[in-house]
Protein backbone atom coordinates (compact mmCIF):
# COMPACT_ATOMS: atom_id res chain seq x y z
CA UNK A 1 0.00 0.00 0.00
CA UNK A 2 0.78 3.56 -0.52
CA UNK A 3 2.60 5.09 2.37
CA UNK A 4 5.24 7.45 2.90
CA UNK A 5 9.10 5.63 3.24
CA UNK A 6 12.30 7.13 4.36
CA UNK A 7 15.80 7.03 2.43
CA UNK A 8 16.87 3.27 3.62
CA UNK A 9 13.55 2.37 2.46
CA UNK A 10 13.13 3.64 -1.05
CA UNK A 11 16.71 2.35 -1.37
CA UNK A 12 15.73 -1.47 -0.66
CA UNK A 13 12.29 -0.45 -2.85
CA UNK A 14 14.05 0.29 -5.30
CA UNK A 15 16.38 -2.85 -5.73
CA UNK A 16 13.61 -5.33 -5.11
CA UNK A 17 11.01 -4.04 -7.85
CA UNK A 18 9.25 -2.81 -5.51
CA UNK A 19 7.15 0.33 -4.75
CA UNK A 20 6.69 0.42 -1.54
CA UNK A 21 8.41 -1.57 1.73
CA UNK A 22 8.14 -1.27 5.39
CA UNK A 23 10.26 -2.23 8.07
CA UNK A 24 10.41 -6.04 9.01
CA UNK A 25 9.95 -7.39 5.05
CA UNK A 26 12.45 -9.81 3.88
CA UNK A 27 13.12 -8.50 0.79
CA UNK A 28 15.34 -10.22 -1.88
CA UNK A 29 17.79 -7.37 -3.16
CA UNK A 30 20.11 -6.68 -5.95
CA UNK A 31 23.34 -5.66 -5.38
CA UNK A 32 25.00 -2.85 -7.41
CA UNK A 33 27.82 -3.69 -6.17
CA UNK A 34 29.89 -6.14 -4.02
CA UNK A 35 33.15 -5.87 -2.00
CA UNK A 36 35.76 -8.22 -0.06
CA UNK A 37 39.69 -7.39 1.38
CA UNK A 38 42.46 -9.77 2.09
CA UNK A 39 40.88 -11.18 5.19
CA UNK A 40 37.44 -11.69 4.13
CA UNK A 41 37.87 -12.62 0.04
CA UNK A 42 39.70 -16.13 0.61
CA UNK A 43 36.80 -17.25 2.63
CA UNK A 44 34.45 -15.65 -0.14
CA UNK A 45 36.21 -17.18 -2.74
CA UNK A 46 36.01 -20.52 -1.15
CA UNK A 47 32.28 -19.88 -1.27
CA UNK A 48 31.99 -18.88 -4.30
CA UNK A 49 33.54 -21.99 -5.71
CA UNK A 50 31.81 -24.67 -3.47
CA UNK A 51 28.21 -23.38 -4.65
CA UNK A 52 29.46 -24.21 -7.99
CA UNK A 53 29.88 -21.28 -9.25
CA UNK A 54 32.15 -20.18 -12.61
CA UNK A 55 31.92 -16.62 -12.90
CA UNK A 56 30.85 -13.50 -10.53
CA UNK A 57 27.33 -11.79 -11.27
CA UNK A 58 29.27 -9.05 -12.80
CA UNK A 59 33.22 -8.27 -13.61
CA UNK A 60 32.75 -4.42 -13.05
CA UNK A 61 30.87 -4.95 -9.91
CA UNK A 62 33.07 -7.01 -8.04
CA UNK A 63 35.60 -5.06 -6.23
CA UNK A 64 38.29 -6.82 -4.58
CA UNK A 65 41.24 -4.49 -2.43
CA UNK A 66 43.93 -6.10 -0.41
CA UNK A 67 44.37 -3.65 2.61
CA UNK A 68 44.05 -4.89 5.80
CA UNK A 69 47.29 -6.74 6.03
CA UNK A 70 48.79 -5.64 2.83
CA UNK A 71 51.97 -5.44 1.88
CA UNK A 72 51.24 -8.60 3.20
CA UNK A 73 52.95 -8.79 6.44
CA UNK A 74 53.83 -12.10 6.97
CA UNK A 75 53.66 -15.20 4.95
CA UNK A 76 50.43 -16.65 6.30
CA UNK A 77 49.49 -12.72 4.83
CA UNK A 78 50.68 -12.99 1.50
CA UNK A 79 49.09 -16.31 0.82
CA UNK A 80 45.85 -14.48 1.44
CA UNK A 81 46.58 -11.48 -0.82
CA UNK A 82 48.10 -14.20 -3.67
CA UNK A 83 44.57 -16.07 -3.30
CA UNK A 84 42.41 -12.46 -4.31
CA UNK A 85 45.36 -11.81 -6.93
CA UNK A 86 44.70 -15.21 -9.00
CA UNK A 87 41.07 -15.12 -8.26
CA UNK A 88 40.97 -11.50 -9.65
CA UNK A 89 43.24 -12.44 -12.86
CA UNK A 90 41.15 -15.66 -13.45
CA UNK A 91 37.48 -13.54 -13.49
CA UNK A 92 39.58 -10.67 -15.59
CA UNK A 93 38.30 -8.60 -12.69
CA UNK A 94 38.91 -4.97 -13.75
CA UNK A 95 38.64 -3.36 -9.81
CA UNK A 96 41.23 -5.60 -7.84
CA UNK A 97 43.81 -2.83 -6.35
CA UNK A 98 46.84 -4.17 -6.03
CA UNK A 99 49.61 -1.75 -3.40
CA UNK A 100 50.44 1.19 -5.34
CA UNK A 101 47.48 1.87 -6.69
CA UNK A 102 45.60 0.63 -3.76
CA UNK A 103 44.69 2.03 -0.49
CA UNK A 104 41.92 1.16 2.65
CA UNK A 105 38.58 0.19 0.84
CA UNK A 106 36.06 2.46 2.46
CA UNK A 107 38.18 5.81 1.13
CA UNK A 108 39.00 3.75 -2.07
CA UNK A 109 35.80 2.95 -3.71
CA UNK A 110 34.20 6.97 -2.98
CA UNK A 111 37.67 8.35 -4.39
CA UNK A 112 37.42 5.86 -7.49
CA UNK A 113 33.82 6.29 -7.81
CA UNK A 114 32.79 3.00 -7.41
CA UNK A 115 30.30 3.89 -4.86
CA UNK A 116 27.18 6.21 -5.76
CA UNK A 117 23.87 7.70 -4.77
CA UNK A 118 20.84 5.68 -4.84
CA UNK A 119 22.89 2.40 -4.55
CA UNK A 120 23.06 -0.95 -3.22
CA UNK A 121 26.58 -2.05 -1.82
CA UNK A 122 27.34 -4.61 0.51
CA UNK A 123 30.43 -5.86 1.76
CA UNK A 124 32.67 -8.03 3.92
CA UNK A 125 34.00 -5.63 6.12
CA UNK A 126 31.88 -4.39 9.31
CA UNK A 127 32.83 -0.47 7.84
CA UNK A 128 30.86 -1.06 4.48
CA UNK A 129 28.29 0.89 6.20
CA UNK A 130 30.74 4.39 5.25
CA UNK A 131 29.31 4.15 1.69
CA UNK A 132 25.36 5.68 3.24
CA UNK A 133 27.43 8.87 3.35
CA UNK A 134 26.36 9.05 -0.49
CA UNK A 135 23.31 8.56 -0.05
CA UNK A 136 23.34 5.22 -0.66
CA UNK A 137 22.45 2.07 0.89
CA UNK A 138 25.93 -0.23 2.63
CA UNK A 139 25.97 -2.62 4.78
CA UNK A 140 28.67 -5.04 5.70
CA UNK A 141 28.30 -9.13 5.77
CA UNK A 142 30.10 -12.11 6.02
CA UNK A 143 32.35 -13.69 3.75
CA UNK A 144 29.92 -16.77 3.00
CA UNK A 145 27.22 -14.59 2.04
CA UNK A 146 29.34 -12.20 0.00
CA UNK A 147 30.66 -15.37 -2.01
CA UNK A 148 26.77 -16.09 -2.90
CA UNK A 149 26.16 -12.46 -3.50
CA UNK A 150 29.43 -12.61 -5.83
CA UNK A 151 27.51 -15.36 -7.55
CA UNK A 152 24.18 -13.90 -8.05
CA UNK A 153 24.48 -10.24 -7.50
CA UNK A 154 21.38 -10.49 -5.09
CA UNK A 155 20.75 -10.86 -1.19
CA UNK A 156 18.18 -11.07 1.22
CA UNK A 157 17.65 -8.07 3.50
CA UNK A 158 15.19 -7.53 6.68
CA UNK A 159 14.38 -3.67 5.76
CA UNK A 160 15.39 -1.91 9.15
CA UNK A 161 13.36 0.50 11.31
CA UNK A 162 15.04 3.90 10.92
CA UNK A 163 16.39 5.89 14.12
CA UNK A 164 16.48 9.81 13.00
CA UNK A 165 19.49 12.02 14.17
CA UNK A 166 18.98 15.30 13.88
CA UNK A 167 21.84 17.79 14.35
CA UNK A 168 21.54 21.75 14.88
CA UNK A 169 23.55 24.48 15.82
CA UNK A 170 27.51 26.10 15.07
CA UNK A 171 29.71 23.41 15.21
CA UNK A 172 32.61 24.77 17.88
CA UNK A 173 36.33 25.06 16.54
CA UNK A 174 38.27 21.32 16.09
CA UNK A 175 34.75 19.60 16.07
CA UNK A 176 34.10 17.27 13.13
CA UNK A 177 32.42 14.52 12.20
CA UNK A 178 33.87 12.04 14.43
CA UNK A 179 33.38 13.69 17.67
CA UNK A 180 29.67 14.04 16.34
CA UNK A 181 29.34 10.47 16.08
CA UNK A 182 30.97 9.40 18.91
CA UNK A 183 28.75 11.66 21.40
CA UNK A 184 25.46 10.13 19.66
CA UNK A 185 27.45 6.25 20.40
CA UNK A 186 27.74 7.59 23.57
CA UNK A 187 24.41 8.86 24.26
CA UNK A 188 22.62 5.08 22.64
CA UNK A 189 25.48 3.01 23.49
CA UNK A 190 26.95 -0.18 21.37
CA UNK A 191 23.55 -1.60 20.77
CA UNK A 192 21.71 1.77 20.82
CA UNK A 193 20.83 1.02 16.74
CA UNK A 194 20.90 -2.56 17.02
CA UNK A 195 19.78 -3.86 13.65
CA UNK A 196 18.13 -0.24 12.81
CA UNK A 197 18.70 1.84 9.83
CA UNK A 198 20.57 5.45 11.47
CA UNK A 199 19.37 8.48 9.34
CA UNK A 200 21.63 11.61 10.06
CA UNK A 201 19.56 14.92 9.13
CA UNK A 202 19.60 18.69 10.31
CA UNK A 203 21.19 21.32 8.99
CA UNK A 204 24.49 20.90 10.58
CA UNK A 205 24.77 17.78 8.58
CA UNK A 206 24.17 19.67 5.60
CA UNK A 207 27.22 21.88 6.36
CA UNK A 208 29.83 19.25 6.61
CA UNK A 209 32.34 18.02 4.33
CA UNK A 210 32.20 14.69 2.57
CA UNK A 211 35.18 13.35 4.98
CA UNK A 212 33.35 14.75 8.02
CA UNK A 213 30.14 12.43 6.72
CA UNK A 214 32.07 9.44 5.43
CA UNK A 215 33.63 9.16 9.27
CA UNK A 216 29.62 9.46 10.62
CA UNK A 217 28.15 6.66 8.75
CA UNK A 218 31.62 4.69 8.74
CA UNK A 219 30.84 4.59 12.66
CA UNK A 220 26.92 3.52 12.89
CA UNK A 221 28.07 0.04 13.24
CA UNK A 222 29.65 1.26 16.54
CA UNK A 223 26.47 1.56 17.62
CA UNK A 224 25.01 -1.65 16.21
CA UNK A 225 23.67 0.45 12.92
CA UNK A 226 22.54 -2.02 9.89
CA UNK A 227 23.31 0.99 7.82
CA UNK A 228 23.51 5.24 8.19
CA UNK A 229 22.48 7.19 5.61
CA UNK A 230 22.94 10.84 4.70
CA UNK A 231 20.39 12.45 2.29
CA UNK A 232 22.42 13.89 -0.83
CA UNK A 233 22.38 17.57 -1.45
CA UNK A 234 25.57 19.76 -3.38
CA UNK A 235 28.38 18.62 -1.43
CA UNK A 236 27.29 15.08 -2.44
CA UNK A 237 26.77 15.96 -5.83
CA UNK A 238 30.28 18.06 -6.00
CA UNK A 239 31.90 15.14 -4.38
CA UNK A 240 30.27 12.56 -7.37
CA UNK A 241 31.00 14.78 -9.83
CA UNK A 242 33.62 13.69 -12.37
CA UNK A 243 34.21 10.51 -10.16
CA UNK A 244 31.08 8.58 -10.83
CA UNK A 245 31.55 5.47 -13.03
CA UNK A 246 27.70 4.93 -13.47
CA UNK A 247 24.36 6.64 -13.53
CA UNK A 248 23.01 6.83 -10.18
CA UNK A 249 19.70 8.54 -8.49
CA UNK A 250 19.14 10.41 -5.86
CA UNK A 251 16.66 9.54 -3.24
CA UNK A 252 15.42 11.46 -0.24
CA UNK A 253 12.80 10.54 2.74
CA UNK A 254 9.30 11.62 2.26
CA UNK A 255 8.44 14.69 4.61
CA UNK A 256 6.02 12.74 6.60
CA UNK A 257 8.23 8.90 6.56
CA UNK A 258 7.89 6.89 9.68
CA UNK A 259 10.97 6.63 12.21
CA UNK A 260 11.02 4.38 14.89
CA UNK A 261 12.81 7.31 17.13
CA UNK A 262 13.76 10.93 16.72
CA UNK A 263 16.69 12.37 18.17
CA UNK A 264 17.99 15.84 18.15
CA UNK A 265 21.38 16.99 19.14
CA UNK A 266 22.43 20.34 19.31
CA UNK A 267 26.09 20.88 18.39
CA UNK A 268 27.10 23.81 19.51
CA UNK A 269 27.39 21.63 22.86
CA UNK A 270 29.56 19.36 21.95
CA UNK A 271 33.29 19.45 22.19
CA UNK A 272 36.26 17.59 20.87
CA UNK A 273 35.02 13.65 22.32
CA UNK A 274 37.48 10.67 23.29
CA UNK A 275 36.13 7.34 23.55
CA UNK A 276 37.65 5.94 26.63
CA UNK A 277 38.71 1.98 27.04
CA UNK A 278 37.05 -0.85 25.93
CA UNK A 279 33.86 0.46 24.55
CA UNK A 280 33.48 3.51 21.85
CA UNK A 281 30.38 4.22 23.42
CA UNK A 282 32.56 5.01 26.60
CA UNK A 283 32.65 8.64 25.35
CA UNK A 284 33.46 12.05 27.65
CA UNK A 285 34.66 15.90 26.15
CA UNK A 286 38.25 16.16 26.00
CA UNK A 287 38.08 18.32 28.87
CA UNK A 288 36.94 15.83 31.23
CA UNK A 289 39.21 13.03 30.45
CA UNK A 290 41.73 14.49 32.81
CA UNK A 291 45.84 13.88 32.27
CA UNK A 292 45.76 10.37 30.37
CA UNK A 293 49.64 9.57 29.29
CA UNK A 294 49.76 7.91 26.06
CA UNK A 295 52.51 5.67 24.23
CA UNK A 296 51.36 6.02 20.58
CA UNK A 297 49.32 7.80 18.35
CA UNK A 298 47.75 6.75 15.38
CA UNK A 299 46.25 9.19 12.57
CA UNK A 300 44.23 7.29 9.62
CA UNK A 301 42.20 4.10 9.12
CA UNK A 302 39.02 4.03 7.15
CA UNK A 303 37.12 6.16 9.38
CA UNK A 304 39.84 9.47 9.39
CA UNK A 305 42.45 9.12 6.98
CA UNK A 306 40.94 11.28 4.29
CA UNK A 307 43.18 14.62 3.39
CA UNK A 308 41.23 16.11 5.50
CA UNK A 309 42.05 14.99 8.56
CA UNK A 310 45.63 15.25 7.51
CA UNK A 311 44.97 18.68 7.04
CA UNK A 312 43.62 19.50 10.60
CA UNK A 313 46.93 17.18 12.20
CA UNK A 314 49.56 19.38 10.24
CA UNK A 315 48.17 22.62 10.96
CA UNK A 316 48.75 21.42 14.46
CA UNK A 317 51.67 19.48 14.06
CA UNK A 318 53.51 22.34 11.97
CA UNK A 319 56.40 24.10 13.77
CA UNK A 320 55.97 21.36 16.34
CA UNK A 321 57.49 18.42 17.47
CA UNK A 322 56.39 15.09 18.96
CA UNK A 323 56.96 14.98 22.63
CA UNK A 324 59.80 12.42 23.32
CA UNK A 325 57.69 9.96 24.77
CA UNK A 326 55.59 8.75 22.29
CA UNK A 327 55.47 7.20 18.86
CA UNK A 328 53.41 9.22 16.41
CA UNK A 329 52.16 7.16 13.16
CA UNK A 330 50.02 8.92 10.15
CA UNK A 331 48.61 6.70 7.45
CA UNK A 332 47.14 8.46 4.69
CA UNK A 333 44.11 6.13 3.44
CA UNK A 334 44.97 6.14 -0.19
CA UNK A 335 47.70 6.51 -2.82
CA UNK A 336 45.94 9.86 -3.99
CA UNK A 337 45.51 10.91 -0.60
CA UNK A 338 49.04 10.31 0.00
CA UNK A 339 50.18 12.26 -2.88
CA UNK A 340 48.31 15.03 -2.38
CA UNK A 341 49.30 15.61 1.37
CA UNK A 342 52.94 15.33 -0.53
CA UNK A 343 52.45 18.61 -3.04
CA UNK A 344 50.43 20.16 0.21
CA UNK A 345 53.60 19.81 2.33
CA UNK A 346 51.73 17.95 5.32
CA UNK A 347 54.06 15.15 4.55
CA UNK A 348 57.02 17.45 5.07
CA UNK A 349 55.18 18.55 8.22
CA UNK A 350 54.66 15.24 9.40
CA UNK A 351 58.31 13.82 9.33
CA UNK A 352 59.50 17.05 10.86
CA UNK A 353 57.52 16.76 13.50
CA UNK A 354 58.86 13.37 14.29
CA UNK A 355 56.17 11.34 12.84
CA UNK A 356 56.28 7.80 10.66
CA UNK A 357 54.13 8.27 7.92
CA UNK A 358 53.20 4.56 6.73
CA UNK A 359 51.79 3.70 2.87
CA UNK A 360 48.05 3.08 3.08
CA UNK A 361 46.68 0.01 5.67
CA UNK A 362 44.68 -0.82 7.98
CA UNK A 363 47.79 -2.31 9.78
CA UNK A 364 47.19 -0.59 13.97
CA UNK A 365 44.08 -0.14 13.86
CA UNK A 366 42.87 -3.92 14.13
CA UNK A 367 46.33 -4.78 15.76
CA UNK A 368 47.28 -6.56 12.56
CA UNK A 369 51.21 -4.75 11.96
CA UNK A 370 52.56 -1.23 11.69
CA UNK A 371 52.51 -0.08 15.47
CA UNK A 372 50.93 -2.71 17.66
CA UNK A 373 50.74 -2.51 21.42
CA UNK A 374 53.24 -4.44 24.17
CA UNK A 375 51.59 -4.77 27.50
CA UNK A 376 50.60 -2.14 29.48
CA UNK A 377 50.61 0.73 26.78
CA UNK A 378 48.38 2.95 25.67
CA UNK A 379 47.35 4.51 21.73
CA UNK A 380 45.45 7.36 21.29
CA UNK A 381 44.04 6.53 17.87
CA UNK A 382 41.42 8.25 14.94
CA UNK A 383 40.43 4.67 14.06
CA UNK A 384 37.05 3.31 14.94
CA UNK A 385 37.77 0.49 18.04
CA UNK A 386 39.02 0.27 21.69
CA UNK A 387 37.64 -2.66 22.44
CA UNK A 388 40.03 -4.87 24.78
CA UNK A 389 43.27 -5.75 22.88
CA UNK A 390 42.00 -4.19 19.52
CA UNK A 391 45.95 -2.82 18.49
CA UNK A 392 48.03 -5.30 20.28
CA UNK A 393 48.36 -7.18 23.57
CA UNK A 394 45.41 -7.23 25.58
CA UNK A 395 46.65 -5.95 28.59
CA UNK A 396 47.11 -2.12 25.99
CA UNK A 397 44.34 0.48 25.79
CA UNK A 398 43.06 2.24 23.37
CA UNK A 399 41.31 5.35 23.25
CA UNK A 400 39.44 7.21 20.04
CA UNK A 401 39.40 10.65 19.16
CA UNK A 402 39.09 13.04 15.70
CA UNK A 403 42.55 14.38 14.22
CA UNK A 404 43.24 17.58 16.20
CA UNK A 405 42.97 15.56 19.08
CA UNK A 406 45.24 13.35 18.17
CA UNK A 407 47.51 15.67 17.20
CA UNK A 408 47.26 17.87 20.34
CA UNK A 409 47.79 14.50 22.01
CA UNK A 410 51.09 13.44 19.80
CA UNK A 411 52.63 17.00 20.99
CA UNK A 412 51.64 17.23 24.56
CA UNK A 413 52.55 13.30 25.63
CA UNK A 414 49.29 12.90 26.97
CA UNK A 415 45.47 13.16 26.17
CA UNK A 416 45.00 16.80 25.20
CA UNK A 417 42.49 19.52 23.55
CA UNK A 418 43.72 21.38 20.78
CA UNK A 419 44.07 24.55 21.89
CA UNK A 420 46.29 23.84 24.55
CA UNK A 421 49.11 23.26 21.79
CA UNK A 422 48.19 26.81 19.77
CA UNK A 423 48.04 28.60 22.60
CA UNK A 424 51.16 27.33 23.87
CA UNK A 425 52.63 29.09 19.97
CA UNK A 426 52.14 32.32 21.01
CA UNK B 1 16.27 -30.74 16.20
CA UNK B 2 17.59 -31.04 19.94
CA UNK B 3 20.92 -30.20 21.47
CA UNK B 4 22.23 -31.06 25.23
CA UNK B 5 25.30 -29.38 26.33
CA UNK B 6 27.03 -27.81 29.63
CA UNK B 7 27.46 -24.09 29.54
CA UNK B 8 30.13 -21.51 29.29
CA UNK B 9 28.92 -18.14 30.44
CA UNK B 10 30.07 -15.17 29.09
CA UNK B 11 28.93 -10.96 29.79
CA UNK B 12 27.93 -8.81 27.53
CA UNK B 13 29.02 -6.76 24.10
CA UNK B 14 31.78 -9.87 23.99
CA UNK B 15 33.48 -8.30 20.74
CA UNK B 16 34.56 -10.26 17.86
CA UNK B 17 38.17 -9.12 18.52
CA UNK B 18 37.54 -10.89 22.19
CA UNK B 19 36.04 -13.96 20.39
CA UNK B 20 39.05 -14.39 17.59
CA UNK B 21 42.14 -11.63 17.32
CA UNK B 22 42.87 -10.10 13.92
CA UNK B 23 46.42 -11.51 15.04
CA UNK B 24 45.20 -14.41 14.24
CA UNK B 25 42.92 -13.62 10.46
CA UNK B 26 46.40 -14.28 8.35
CA UNK B 27 44.56 -17.26 7.91
CA UNK B 28 41.02 -19.05 7.89
CA UNK B 29 41.16 -22.27 8.64
CA UNK B 30 38.60 -23.14 11.44
CA UNK B 31 40.87 -25.56 13.15
CA UNK B 32 43.55 -23.29 13.64
CA UNK B 33 41.14 -20.28 14.81
CA UNK B 34 39.77 -22.93 17.16
CA UNK B 35 43.07 -23.24 18.93
CA UNK B 36 42.74 -18.98 19.41
CA UNK B 37 39.49 -18.84 20.25
CA UNK B 38 38.09 -16.19 23.23
CA UNK B 39 42.24 -16.37 23.74
CA UNK B 40 42.16 -12.79 25.37
CA UNK B 41 38.91 -13.14 27.22
CA UNK B 42 39.40 -16.53 28.86
CA UNK B 43 42.74 -17.92 27.78
CA UNK B 44 41.99 -21.65 28.82
CA UNK B 45 38.99 -21.28 27.24
CA UNK B 46 40.00 -23.31 23.87
CA UNK B 47 41.30 -25.94 25.84
CA UNK B 48 38.44 -26.49 28.12
CA UNK B 49 35.54 -26.31 26.20
CA UNK B 50 34.51 -30.00 24.24
CA UNK B 51 32.64 -30.91 21.32
CA UNK B 52 28.53 -29.73 22.30
CA UNK B 53 28.94 -27.26 24.90
CA UNK B 54 26.73 -24.74 24.85
CA UNK B 55 27.99 -20.61 25.59
CA UNK B 56 25.05 -18.27 27.20
CA UNK B 57 26.56 -14.40 27.22
CA UNK B 58 24.47 -11.28 27.82
CA UNK B 59 23.07 -8.57 25.38
CA UNK B 60 25.10 -8.03 21.85
CA UNK B 61 27.19 -10.89 21.62
CA UNK B 62 29.47 -10.60 18.81
CA UNK B 63 29.78 -7.09 18.00
CA UNK B 64 32.46 -5.45 15.59
CA UNK B 65 33.79 -6.68 12.92
CA UNK B 66 32.22 -8.73 10.12
CA UNK B 67 35.01 -11.69 10.61
CA UNK B 68 33.11 -14.91 9.75
CA UNK B 69 36.05 -16.29 11.58
CA UNK B 70 34.61 -15.77 14.91
CA UNK B 71 31.48 -18.29 14.63
CA UNK B 72 33.58 -20.76 12.31
CA UNK B 73 36.00 -20.74 15.61
CA UNK B 74 33.54 -21.13 18.01
CA UNK B 75 31.64 -23.47 15.72
CA UNK B 76 35.05 -25.75 15.67
CA UNK B 77 35.83 -25.28 19.29
CA UNK B 78 32.71 -27.79 19.65
CA UNK B 79 30.65 -24.56 20.81
CA UNK B 80 26.75 -26.42 19.50
CA UNK B 81 24.78 -23.33 19.89
CA UNK B 82 24.84 -19.64 21.46
CA UNK B 83 22.12 -18.34 23.83
CA UNK B 84 22.10 -14.19 24.40
CA UNK B 85 20.15 -11.46 25.27
CA UNK B 86 21.03 -10.46 21.67
CA UNK B 87 23.28 -10.53 18.62
CA UNK B 88 25.08 -8.36 16.72
CA UNK B 89 23.63 -8.42 13.41
CA UNK B 90 26.43 -9.35 11.13
CA UNK B 91 27.77 -12.05 13.55
CA UNK B 92 23.99 -13.16 13.62
CA UNK B 93 23.89 -13.63 10.11
CA UNK B 94 27.42 -15.74 10.03
CA UNK B 95 26.43 -17.84 12.50
CA UNK B 96 23.42 -18.90 10.70
CA UNK B 97 25.05 -18.85 7.05
CA UNK B 98 27.84 -21.31 9.02
CA UNK B 99 25.47 -23.64 10.34
CA UNK B 100 25.16 -22.36 14.10
CA UNK B 101 22.39 -21.86 16.03
CA UNK B 102 21.74 -18.72 17.70
CA UNK B 103 18.57 -18.32 20.36
CA UNK B 104 17.42 -14.83 21.65
CA UNK B 105 16.50 -15.24 25.57
CA UNK B 106 16.75 -12.87 28.27
CA UNK B 107 15.27 -14.99 31.08
CA UNK B 108 17.88 -17.55 30.14
CA UNK B 109 20.63 -15.24 29.67
CA UNK B 110 19.73 -14.13 32.96
CA UNK B 111 19.15 -17.45 34.92
CA UNK B 112 21.76 -19.92 33.54
CA UNK B 113 24.90 -20.63 34.86
CA UNK B 114 28.45 -21.41 34.22
CA UNK B 115 28.52 -25.56 34.43
CA UNK B 116 24.55 -26.13 33.69
CA UNK B 117 23.81 -28.84 31.80
CA UNK B 118 20.93 -27.30 29.20
CA UNK B 119 18.87 -28.81 26.65
CA UNK B 120 17.84 -26.46 23.57
CA UNK B 121 15.32 -27.20 21.26
CA UNK B 122 15.98 -25.39 17.91
CA UNK B 123 12.18 -26.03 16.20
CA UNK B 124 10.43 -24.75 19.58
CA UNK B 125 12.78 -22.16 20.62
CA UNK B 126 12.62 -24.24 23.83
CA UNK B 127 15.09 -23.93 26.68
CA UNK B 128 15.42 -26.68 29.72
CA UNK B 129 18.24 -26.47 32.34
CA UNK B 130 18.80 -29.63 33.50
CA UNK B 131 20.24 -28.44 36.86
CA UNK B 132 18.32 -25.74 37.91
CA UNK B 133 14.83 -27.63 36.43
CA UNK B 134 14.06 -24.23 34.64
CA UNK B 135 12.16 -24.26 31.31
CA UNK B 136 12.84 -20.77 29.23
CA UNK B 137 11.61 -19.70 25.73
CA UNK B 138 13.43 -17.88 23.19
CA UNK B 139 12.59 -16.05 20.17
CA UNK B 140 11.54 -18.71 18.13
CA UNK B 141 13.83 -19.04 14.95
CA UNK B 142 12.28 -18.09 11.28
CA UNK B 143 11.45 -20.84 9.40
CA UNK B 144 13.83 -19.64 6.86
CA UNK B 145 16.78 -19.65 9.09
CA UNK B 146 15.82 -23.23 10.25
CA UNK B 147 15.65 -24.72 6.65
CA UNK B 148 19.83 -22.84 6.69
CA UNK B 149 20.78 -25.11 10.02
CA UNK B 150 19.14 -28.21 8.62
CA UNK B 151 20.65 -27.81 5.26
CA UNK B 152 24.06 -27.31 7.38
CA UNK B 153 24.58 -23.76 6.26
CA UNK B 154 24.16 -21.47 3.28
CA UNK B 155 26.80 -23.29 0.73
CA UNK B 156 25.04 -26.49 1.65
CA UNK B 157 21.52 -24.80 1.29
CA UNK B 158 22.21 -23.34 -2.21
CA UNK B 159 23.55 -26.08 -3.57
CA UNK B 160 20.80 -28.12 -2.64
CA UNK B 161 18.56 -25.38 -3.93
CA UNK B 162 20.59 -25.20 -7.49
CA UNK B 163 20.47 -28.91 -7.57
CA UNK B 164 16.66 -28.88 -7.37
CA UNK B 165 16.66 -26.22 -9.83
CA UNK B 166 18.22 -28.25 -12.55
CA UNK B 167 16.11 -31.25 -11.58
Amino acid sequence: MAHPMTLTEKLLASHSRRKWVSPGEILDVRVDLVLANDITAPLAIEAFREIGAKRVFHRDRVVLVPDHFAPAKDILSAEQCKVMREFAKAQRLPHYFEIGKCGIEHVLLPEKGLVNPGEVIIGADSHTCTYGALGAFSTGVGSTELGAAMATGRIWLRVPETIKFIYYGKLRPWVSGKDLILATIGAIGVDGALYRAMEFSGETVHELSMASRFTICNMVIEAGGKNGVIEPDEVTLQFVKGRAQRPYRIFRSDPKARYEQVMEFDVSRIGPQVALPHLPSNVKDVREVGSVEIDQVVIGSCTNGHLEDLRVAAKILRGKKVASTLRLIIIPATQEIYRQALKEGLIEVFLSSGAVVSPPTCGPCLGGYMGILAAGERALATTNRNFKGRMGHPESEVYLSGPAVAAASAVKGRIAHPEEVLRSRG
Amino acid sequence: MKLEGRVWKFGSDIDTDAIIPARYLNQSDPKELAKHVMEDERPSFSKDVRRGDILVAGKNFGCGSSREHAPLALKAAGISCIIAKSFARIFFRNAFNIGLPLLESQEASEAIEEGDRIQVDLSTGEIYDLTKKKRFLSKPIPPFMQELLRDGGLIPHLRKKTIKHKQ
